[in-house]
């Protein structure tokens, strides 16, 4: 009895202290399944996926920061539906992970790439407002975080895709692409689970504007 | 298994063997099902989550799918999947596999919802991103030279008519085409009138956000308009603070704009000064002008963020303007027509839009504006001197004309969200008009106390199918009359981005205060408009045609009697078709109309085509942003048919056709480049923009119509005052504050 009782307090402890255990492997899995989905259909499960593990876990931010950077990403390339509502949704799931982590620079990359994601679906008309809001908030991520390469990543990623007419090109990307090697080399993420990426895109524009 | 990897647990040798078994308790169910619409149509991509744990899955391109749990008991199931409604299923899972299968219902939203569009291009960037026309399409379009009116004539529905100011709609009259900004009627929308001259509009694109040209069958909204309404929705906070000037060959500029640091409030100023005389001196007139137009124009704004997110914006502006010129009288060489004005007008706009929560939004129109002119024409002899002739038919053509309109509104539209995105709106709004006049010795003075209730409902029925039904009510106290217009329009969706409309609707206008002068014993002038609509718009491409039938009823007559029996018919088909895609860089469209209009009406002895329709219209409009120089280079080639022109002459108690004909076709080619220096130079402190146009580049000869002489022997072609108006001009523009930089990153 005694023995049973023990056994029976020894599975609750198991299952309490198993929550955080459980989080981090059901990330690192998905998160290996993002870095090996390559399809559209690929991108949406991995998306729903992080979508599940952030509604049940209610208080990590991490995984709605993957969601919405999945949308995001879904966004600009048009997978999933109309591009301006799947941005919106992004824009919904990343304002879920900044109650929870307020001013997180890697949060304001992503709100950043929301707004590209706008601002692309009507250049003309939109690069006032959503350019101008991208632009800002990467600019806001780099003092959140000085340490973080991503949003030199990006800004050397939008200028790369913008002709040189209008500032942008291989002259004006290169330094920034630079600069976020330079911050990646020196860049350790918090955990295996923490924001990790973009060190290959930096290298490739790098490569690129030789 | 979820817990497979716990260190912890390993730690645990006594518990070791029941752990396990608790865990094997805890076998994988098998979850499988399908999720389709309620079309039967397999859904794909849509998600399915086991509520409260990690499991779940997402539909693949059967719309089946598949997921094992470990999860034991009661748990909800949630499936969801854009543009469908979220459901969710209460399950349990014992040890048994589970098959679910779900139908999804479509949510209906305004993205992919059908939209009522029957009769109207809309403008600007809302939420969508396929609009027809934007502000920035309108200054970029070739010899439009930045007016609102010019730009929406390349549509289709609108005639190139070029001796007078106005849209002229589907066989309607220039004053049937009212104008309102965020809803409240314009009084004077473009400048004095010159005898066979058009006058600009007063308002520039850039005030405007969303611009829709409804060329029939428009909502209860909006009243008084019996061929068109132009509907103009004013920008709300400005993206940044800045100073701005312009220099060009007429006019001179400067404007401040500041935008408040917490974003929620804005104001700013603007001042203008144009003066033709340097222009006049360098490119020949056919008018001798005595007095050179002149205009001072200022204007001011503040905007600001209510508490519950609401907007108040407030527009006001102050012109003042003069002009004199002198043509030859046709009735005798020896005399000349001299002509001149002044003008002040002053109008101001509140709107007040506010979220009332529980569905509830308002929306307060406020405004007044004040016309004064001051016109006169006199009879001169070779040495610009008054001279009396003793002809009656020459010396009546003297007058002094004092005028003053004013006219103050209010408006209320209260906005109820139904079910779904369907929405009723309802409302009233009242109108102060007072119109004075004098001319030469004859006083006169309007008064109107004009009210009006409307209502209508959106429904949509399902995504692809949606209903405006919606009524409006008038009453003039200048008339003593009242009227009740029903308004009715489907939209069908018919394919991806492809939808089809049809719209019914009555129109009333009250005659125009010339006539009303005479007397005010009229009642409304009414045209039914029926038109069908097809299109399809994506990103990329706009698709359209459009066939419209409208029959007016009790257009104004002025000969024999002053009453409302007049009447006329328009008819016609339309085609427009823009493509921003297939070209690289390069954006244009091509509009056609096709009308076939009579009317009886003023003084027309007879139902006959009116002076201002032309059978054919066509434009093609051309716009290439190179970016590699910097420049926009923008074409504009116009096309019209002849249009008809008419010698009435009184014979008795009515008037003859005593000479008619038909103009040659219209064309005109017109050209802007407009050359951006400091383009993306992140470092540049002024935005500079350079704008080079002239219109009718390939100098055709254009004749709107002919003015005969007192017998009729002589007609003469009623022309432009210079085949040809070229313009240059330098815009810049200063960011206060340093995301003009970002935006320069960004394009």
């Amino acid at each position: 009895m005694k023995k049973l009782f023990i056994a029976a307090f020894a599975f609750i402890a198991v299952s309490a202290s198993a929550q955080s255990p459980k989080f981090a492997e059901a990330m690192g899995k998905t998160l290996k399944e993002y870095g090996e989905a390559k399809a559209d259909d690929a991108l949406i499960a991995v998306e729903a996926k992080f979508e599940r593990i952030a509604d049940a876990e209610k208080t990590e931010w991490l995984p709605y920061y993957y969601a919405a950077l999945i949308k995001a990403t879904m966004s600009m390339k048009g997978i999933g539906g109309d591009r301006d509502k799947v941005a919106d949704e992004a824009d919904d799931l990343i304002a879920k992970a900044e109650l929870m982590e307020k001013g997180n620079s890697e949060i304001l990359v992503v709100k950043s790439m929301v707004q590209t994601a706008k601002m692309i679906v009507d250049p003309m008309s939109r690069y006032m407002k959503n350019g101008a809001e991208a632009s800002k908030l990467l600019e806001e991520a780099k003092k959140a975080d000085p340490t973080n390469p991503r949003p030199y990543m990006l800004q050397a990623t939008n200028l790369k895709n913008t002709p040189p007419q209008f500032g942008g090109g291989c002259d004006a990307a290169k330094p920034l692409a630079e600069k976020a090697v330079a911050l990646y080399a020196n860049f350790k993420a918090k955990s295996e689970i923490h924001p990790n990426w973009g060190k290959e895109s930096s290298e490739a524009i790098v490569a690129a504007c030789k | 298994m979820p817990y497979q990897n716990d260190t912890e647990m390993k730690k645990m040798v006594l518990p070791w063997l029941f752990v396990m078994l608790a865990l094997a308790a805890m076998a994988q169910v098998k979850i499988t099902g399908t999720v389709k619409d309620n079309r039967n149509r397999p859904l794909i991509g849509a998600s399915l989550t086991l509520k409260g744990s990690y499991d779940g899955a997402t539909t693949d391109s059967t719309g089946k799918f598949s997921f094992k749990t470990t999860e034991k008991g009661d748990f909800i199931i949630e499936v969801r999947s854009i543009n469908y409604k979220t459901i969710e299923q209460r399950i349990t899972i014992a040890s048994e596999p589970i098959t679910l299968n779900f139908s999804l219902k479509e949510e209906i939203n305004e993205l992919s919802a059908v939209t009522v569009t029957a009769g109207s291009f809309e403008a600007g960037d809302k939420k969508r991103a396929a609009t027809v026309l934007s502000s920035l399409d309108i200054v970029t379009t070739g010899g439009a030279n930045g007016d609102i009116s010019a730009a929406v004539k390349t549509l289709p529905g609108a005639q190139q008519v070029g001796e007078q100011e106005g849209l002229f709609v589907r066989g309607g009259a220039g004053y049937e085409t009212k104008q309102f900004i965020d809803g409240t009627l314009v009084n004077n929308p473009y400048g004095t009138s010159v005898p066979d001259l058009a006058s600009r509009g007063r308002f520039s694109p850039f005030l405007f956000k969303g611009i829709v040209f409804s060329t029939g069958g428009y909502s209860a909204l909006y009243g008084e308009a019996l061929s068109s309404a132009l509907i103009l929705e004013s920008i709300d906070l400005p993206d940044r603070s800045q100073a701005s000037a312009s220099i060009s060959s007429v006019f001179l500029g400067a404007g401040y704009q500041q935008l408040a640091k917490n974003k929620k409030s804005s104001w700013g100023v603007n001042y203008g000064y144009t003066n033709l005389a340097i222009y006049f001196g360098v490119v020949k007139q056919k008018p001798d002008y005595f007095q050179m137009p002149e205009f001072h124009n200022g204007d001011a704004n503040f905007r600001f963020k209510t508490k519950r997110g609401g907007m108040i914006k407030y527009y006001t502006t102050f012109s003042y303007g003069r002009l004199g010129l002198r043509r030859p009288n046709i009735d005798s060489a020896d005399l000349k027509n001299a002509f001149g004005y002044t003008n002040t007008n002053w109008y101001n706009n509140v709107s007040w839009k506010e979220n009332l929560g529980k569905g509830w939004k308002f929306n307060l129109g406020l405004s007044y504006s004040t016309n004064k002119d001051d016109v006169n024409q006199q009879i001169q002899n070779q040495n610009n001197q008054y001279t009396a002739t003793g002809k009656v038919y020459i010396d009546s053509t003297n007058f002094v004309l004092n005028s003053k309109q004013d006219l103050s509104q209010i408006k209320v539209v209260l906005e109820k969200r139904l079910k779904g995105i369907s929405t009723v709106r309802f409302g009233g709004e009242y109108w102060y008009a007072y119109n004075k006049s004098k001319y030469n010795v004859y006083n006169s003075l309007l008064i109107d106390h004009f009210k009006a209730l409307f209502g209508e409902t959106d429904i949509y029925i399902t995504n692809g199918l949606a209903a405006k039904i919606g009524g409006r009510f008038e009453h003039s106290s200048l008339i003593n009359k009242t009227n009740i217009a029903p308004r009715l329009s489907l939209a069908y969706k018919t394919g991806k981005d492809a939808q089809m409309s049809l719209a019914y609707g009555e129109f009333y206008q009250k005659p125009e205060n010339t006539q009303l002068i005479a007397t005010t014993n009229f009642g409304y002038t009414r045209a039914t408009h029926y038109i069908a609509n097809y299109q399809k718009i994506n990103q990329f491409y706009t698709f359209r045609v459009e066939a419209f039938y409208k029959k007016y009823h009790d257009l104004v007559k002025t000969y024999p009697a002053y009453n409302n029996d007049g009447t006329g018919y328009a008819q016609g088909i339309e085609l427009f078709w823009r493509d921003k895609k297939t070209v690289k860089n390069l954006d244009y469209w091509i509009s056609y109309s096709y009308l076939d209009t009579k009317r009886d009406y003023l003084n027309y002895p007879k139902q006959m085509i009116p002076n201002f329709a032309a059978n054919h219209t066509a434009s093609l409009v051309t716009k290439r942003f190179v970016t590699e120089w910097k420049t926009g280079f923008n074409f504009t080639y116009s096309y019209a048919t002849g249009r008809p022109y008419y010698y009435l002459v009184q014979n008795g108690n009515k008037y003859d056709v005593k000479d008619e004909g038909k103009t040659k076709s219209f064309n005109s080619l017109g050209f802007s480049m407009n050359y951006l220096p400091n383009l993306g130079k992140p470092k540049a402190k002024t935005f500079i923009v350079l704008v080079a146009s002239v219109t009718n580049v390939l100098n055709q000869s254009q004749v709107y119509g002919y003015n005969y002489n007192y017998n009729g022997n002589i007609k003469q072609a009623i022309t432009p005052a210079a085949s040809q108006f070229f313009f240059l001009g330098c815009f810049l523009s200063w960011g206060v504050d340093r995301s003009q930089d970002a935006i320069n990153n960004n394009l």
